[in-house]
C-alpha cells in the first residue's frame, strides 16, 4: 500500500460523509473565533433558531480591533466598542468560552491557540481568518474560512470541503546567520508565486524545517495562504511534543503518553505519495525584503529591484512601482523607512522579540522612525517582560504595547499616515493594508525590522550578527 | 435556507477590473469590517481606489457611468487573494455583481462567493482578454453565464467556462447555503467525533 500523507490521514478520520454536492463533510476539532468575522454568523444562528452544536470545541477572543496603547472601556472608537460588545453578547448567549481583554489568555487567535495547547497534532481546526494556516505547524489541518463557513461550524462543527492536493516543500541543508523562518517563507512565496499554491496543501519539511522550533514553524505555516495554499503544515515530531507538554489544555500523565502515540501516528509515512515535490537549499536564502504590493514581490537584501519587463507579471510589477515609487534596478538596501512594526500572528512571539531585542540592545532607534513592538498575546507580553525585553526595547526607543493584531491590518488606532514606509514583521504588503491608502509596507523578519528601525532605512541585519 | 434558490444563470452587462492578484484589502479596506452587519457593504467595494482622501471620485470602472448597472465582473488571475473577509464578496454582491468571470480565483474567496450564491467561473487568458475588450468597446454588451451548459454567451459568441463541479452542483441544485445540508447529518457528526481520541481528551 502506498504511504499516506498527514493530510490524507486527517482528512479520512474527520470525514463524516460525502454530501449531495460531491463535497466532503469534514468534522472540525477546534473552532477559534474573534470579533471581526463572527457577528453576522451568530445573527444567522439566531434567525434560524440554531444553537452552537459543539460549544466545548469553540473558543473566542478579541484581537483585531483592540487598541494596544490604552484599553479602557468603552473604546474611543465607537465601532470597535460595538463590535466587541456584539462578541461579548454572543459568547454569553451561546455559552462559548471567551478570553476577553481582562484575561491573561487574551491575544491573537493564532498565538493563543498554540500557547494554551488548544491546537494539537492530528486535529482539524477552523477560524474566520486566513492566517489560520499557522496552526499547521503542529501537524494540524487548519483552515481559514469566511463568515458563512463560521456559521456552518457553529451550527454543525463541520465544513463542506473539497480535497486538496499535497505539495511537499523541502528546505534542505542549513540557513546562514541572520536568516530566519520569515525569510524562508518569503523565499518560498517568491519562488512559487502568490497564486502558486492554489488547490494545494503545503507540507514543509527537510533539515531546515526539522531543526526549527515551534515558533519558527508557525511563522512558515502562517504565510502559506500568501502563497495561495489554504493549508500548510509540518509533521509533528519530538519538538512538537516537547512544546505541548504541560500546556493548560494538553492532557497529562498516561493520557499525554496516549496523545503522543496518536500524534506520531498522523505524521506522513516515509513512503507517502505527493502530488508535487519541490526542493530548495537553505544556503540560497538571504534575509528577504518585499518591495512591491504582494508578498511574492521580494528580493534578497543584497539584490537590486527587478526590471518590470523581466518579471513574471510585468503589469503587476508596474502597478507595484507606481504605488511604491521606487526605481527599478535600485538596491533594496538604503530604502528609507519611517515606521517599524514588530508583531502580528506571523512574528509576534517570544522568539521573534528575542531576535529583535538582540539587535536593538544598547542602540537607538533613528529619530525619524516611529517604532512599535506589539506582543501577540498577553502571555507573550508577560514572558518578554520577565526576560527584560520590554526594557531593552524601551531604552532603544521602541514603544512597548498591549497584545493585539495592531498595525498588521490597522483596524485599531495603530496606522500609517500618508506615504509613510513601514518596515514590518507582518504578513501583507497590500495597498492600504497598514491603514493609509497611500502607505507602503516592506515585509521582513523581526531582526531586519529592528535593524531598519535603528538606521531609518533598510540594512542587512547580518552586519550586527 | 428554508426556500431553495437554484442559481443556473446570470445575465446582464459587465464591468472589467484589470490586473492580477487583486487582494481583498483592495476590494474592501479593513476599516469597513468594523460594521456589525453586512448591510452597508454595497457602498464600499474598491473604496480607496474609487475615492481620494477628500471623498472626490477617482477614475475607476465602478465609478464609470458607462458600466452602471453591470451584473457581471470580469477579472484576471488570482482575484480575491489575501484576507478571508466575506465582506469582500458581500460588497461586490450588494453593489450588484451576480457572477464573476476571471482567469483564476483565490481559494477562500471562491468558497465564500459560492456559499453566498455568487458564482465565480474561470475562462482562459485569451478569452478574458477578448471579453474585457468587448465590454470596453461596448459597455452595453449583454452577457449570459449559464452554469448548466458551462458557457458564456454574448452577441454571436459562445465560450466555455469552468468551475469546480462541487460548486456548480451546489449552485444549480440550490444547496449553496450549506448549513441545512450539514445539520441534517448531526448524528453522524457526533459518531465521527466520538471516534477521534482527542474529543475525549485521550482518556484510557
Amino acid at each position: 500500500m502506498a504511504g499516506r500523507t498527514l493530510y490524507d490521514k486527517i482528512w479520512q478520520s474527520h470525514s463524516v460523509g460525502v454530501l449531495p454536492t460531491g463535497q466532503t463533510q469534514l468534522f472540525i476539532g477546534l473552532h477559534l473565533i474573534h470579533e471581526i468575522t463572527t457577528a453576522p454568523a451568530f445573527d444567522m444562528l439566531r434567525e434560524k433558531g440554531m444553537d452552537v452544536a459543539f460549544r466545548e470545541r469553540t473558543f473566542a477572543t478579541v484581537d483585531h480591533i483592540v487598541p494596544t496603547d490604552m484599553r479602557r472601556r468603552p473604546f474611543l472608537d465607537r465601532e470597535a466598542e460595538e463590535l466587541t460588545q456584539a462578541l461579548e453578547k454572543n459568547v454569553k448567549q451561546f455559552g462559548v468560552e471567551f478570553f476577553g481583554l481582562d484575561s491573561l489568555n487574551q491575544g491573537i487567535v493564532h498565538v493563543i491557540g498554540p500557547q494554551l495547547g488548544l491546537t494539537q497534532p492530528g486535529m482539524t481546526l477552523a477560524c474566520g481568518d486566513s492566517h489560520t494556516s499557522t496552526h499547521g505547524a503542529f501537524g494540524t489541518l487548519a483552515f481559514g474560512i469566511g463568515t458563512s463557513q463560521v456559521r456552518d461550524v457553529l451550527a454543525t462543527q463541520t465544513l463542506a470541503m473539497d480535497k486538496l492536493k499535497v505539495r511537499r516543500i523541502n528546505i534542505n541543508g542549513a540557513l546562514g546567520t541572520g536568516v530566519y523562518a520569515k525569510d524562508v517563507i518569503l523565499y518560498i512565496i517568491r519562488r512559487l508565486g502568490v497564486g502558486g499554491g492554489k488547490g494545494f496543501a503545503y507540507e514543509y519539511g527537510g533539515a531546515v524545517i526539522d531543526r526549527m522550533n515551534m515558533e519558527e514553524r508557525m511563522t512558515v505555516c502562517n504565510m502559506s495562504i500568501e502563497g495561495g495554499a489554504l493549508v500548510g503544515y509540518v509533521n509533528p515530531d519530538q519538538t512538537t511534543f516537547d512544546y505541548l507538554k504541560g500546556r493548560p489544555y494538553v492532557p497529562s500523565g498516561t493520557a499525554f503518553e496516549r496523545a503522543v502515540g496518536y500524534w506520531k501516528s498522523v505524521a506522513s509515512d516515509a513512503a507517502a505519495r505527493y502530488d508535487d515535490v519541490v526542493n530548495y537549499e537553505g544556503k540560497d536564502i538571504e534575509p528577504t525584503v518585499t518591495w512591491g504590493i504582494n508578498p511574492g514581490q521580494s528580493v534578497g537584501v543584497s539584490e537590486k529591484l527587478p526590471m518590470p519587463e523581466q518579471s513574471a507579471d510585468p503589469e503587476g510589477a508596474k502597478k507595484a512601482y507606481e504605488h511604491m515609487g521606487w526605481t527599478p534596478g535600485a538596491p533594496i538596501i538604503g530604502t528609507p523607512v519611517n515606521v517599524a512594526f514588530i508583531g502580528s500572528c506571523t512574528n509576534g512571539r517570544l522568539a521573534d522579540f528575542r531576535a529583535a531585542a538582540k539587535i536593538a540592545k544598547g542602540r537607538k532607534v533613528n529619530p525619524n522612525v516611529r517604532a512599535l513592538v506589539v506582543p501577540g498575546s498577553a502571555e507573550v507580553k508577560k514572558l518578554a517582560e520577565q526576560e527584560g525585553l520590554d526594557k531593552i526595547f524601551a531604552e532603544a526607543g521602541f514603544q512597548w504595547r498591549e497584545a493585539g493584531c495592531s498595525m498588521c491590518l490597522a483596524m485599531n488606532p495603530d496606522k500609517l499616515n500618508g506615504r509613510e514606509v513601514s518596515a514590518s514583521s507582518s504578513n501583507r504588503n497590500f495597498i492600504g493594508r497598514q491603514g493609509s491608502p497611500q502607505g507602503r509596507t516592506l515585509l521582513m523578519s523581526p531582526a531586519m525590522v529592528a535593524a531598519a528601525a535603528l538606521n531609518g532605512k533598510v540594512v542587512d541585519v547580518r552586519q550586527y550578527e | 435556507m428554508s426556500e431553495i434558490v437554484k442559481i443556473t444563470k446570470a445575465s446582464g452587462t459587465a464591468v472589467p477590473i484589470r490586473g492580477n492578484d487583486i487582494d481583498t484589502d483592495r476590494i474592501i479596506p479593513a476599516r469597513y469590517l468594523k460594521e456589525v452587519t453586512f448591510a452597508r457593504m454595497g457602498e464600499y467595494p474598491f473604496f480607496d481606489e474609487r475615492y481620494d482622501a477628500a471623498g472626490k471620485k477617482k477614475d475607476h470602472p465602478f465609478n464609470d457611468p458607462e458600466y452602471k448597472g453591470a451584473s457581471l465582473l470580469f477579472v484576471n488571475k488570482n482575484f480575491g487573494c489575501g484576507s478571508s473577509r466575506e465582506h469582500a464578496p458581500q460588497a461586490l454582491y450588494r453593489f450588484g455583481i451576480k457572477a464573476i468571470v476571471g482567469e483564476s480565483f483565490a481559494a477562500i474567496f471562491a468558497g465564500n462567493c459560492t456559499m453566498m450564491g455568487l458564482p465565480t467561473v474561470t475562462v482562459g487568458e485569451k478569452d478574458i482578454q477578448q471579453l474585457m475588450k468587448s465590454v470596453e468597446e461596448n459597455p452595453r454588451t449583454e452577457y449570459t453565464v449559464d452554469l448548466e451548459s458551462k458557457t458564456l454567451a454574448y452577441g454571436n459568441q459562445k465560450i466555455s467556462i469552468d468551475l469546480p463541479e462541487t460548486y456548480r452542483t451546489a449552485l444549480t441544485a440550490g444547496s449553496w447555503d450549506s448549513t441545512a445540508l450539514l445539520r441534517a447529518n448531526l448524528e453522524q457528526v457526533k459518531k465521527t467525533a466520538a471516534k477521534l481520541p482527542y474529543t475525549h481528551n485521550f482518556a484510557g
